[in-house]
């Protein structure tokens, strides 16, 4: 069932991307955006993490869910820290994709060059 | 005439016809890098005895290894051109932007060629990722603390 969640899931949201990215003049970068928020939006309701548990990786997988674990780190932090825990712990389950984008990219560029 | 009329037919349905054909390599795209996640969350498990969480930052930070590996090699970005949003949504283009930027900005040097432009793209979704992240967050808290 899980398989089928996260093809269906996945395979939905990339769609709405796409149908906006067609029928408006919106850029990707506006979309990546708009979708983080959302993500963060629904989390705050608890309905990201509804589809976690339903979905598994396919809901993991799509830049919705980065909003998610931005919020969801904040609000973690926040029931041992307080108010003040939303700044300490809002990149702390983020940091991983971060990072490795990070020192993935640096490895990388330093190896190859632009093609063209 | 009726050549005219056609024409304006065919102009009328092109451009529609590709946007379906867009939406559906989107969708196809988007579902298969979905069930390759899940996937590879099983196989995490098996392998290394982790939990489902270790598992699914293991998953991410293979999709960012292979689309950073991809784009630097030169043929993820005709990937992208053939299924855009199917790609750019997965955390495959958060590594894609990064990657891409900071290779066309390699020749401006390293300070303010690659390391001051390889958030050019990604930027405004960490930007605005922690804006909202942190306004919808101090919501849930004010209202966590009222109720």
């Amino acid at each position: 069932m899980y398989f089928i969640n996260s093809f269906l899931f996945c395979g939905i949201i990339c769609l709405i991307a796409e149908l906006i990215l067609d029928n408006t003049k919106l850029t990707p970068g506006h979309i990546t955006a708009m979708f983080v928020v959302a993500g963060a939006a629904l989390d705050s309701f608890g309905i990201y993490d509804f589809f976690i548990a339903r979905v598994g990786g396919g809901a993991l997988l799509p830049i919705t869910s980065f909003g998610h674990s931005l919020i969801h780190g904040a609000l973690l932090s926040a029931e041992s820290h307080g108010v003040i825990g939303l700044l300490m712990g809002i990149f702390n389950l983020t940091a991983a994709g971060i990072t490795a984008a990070i020192i993935f990219t640096f490895v990388f560029t330093l190896i190859f060059k632009a093609k063209d | 005439m009726t050549n005219k009329k056609y024409e304006a037919l065919v102009k009328k349905h092109t451009p529609k016809e590709n946007k379906v054909k867009y939406a559906l390599t989107a969708f196809l795209v988007g579902g298969l890098m979905g069930l390759l996640g899940e996937s590879l969350i099983r196989i995490y498990i098996m392998l290394f005895d982790v939990s489902r969480n270790d598992a699914s930052t293991y998953m991410i930070i293979t999709f960012i290894f292979f689309a950073s590996l991809f784009t630097a090699l030169g043929f993820f970005d005709k990937l992208v051109a053939k299924a855009k949003a199917g790609l750019l949504i997965p955390i495959t283009g958060f590594a894609h932007s990064m990657t891409s930027a900071a290779l066309d900005y390699k020749n401006e040097g390293p300070i303010y060629g690659v390391g001051s432009n390889v958030f050019k793209l990604a930027g405004s979704v960490i930007f605005y990722g922690v804006v909202s992240a942190w306004f919808f967050g101090l919501i849930r808290y004010i209202w966590e603390v009222l109720s």
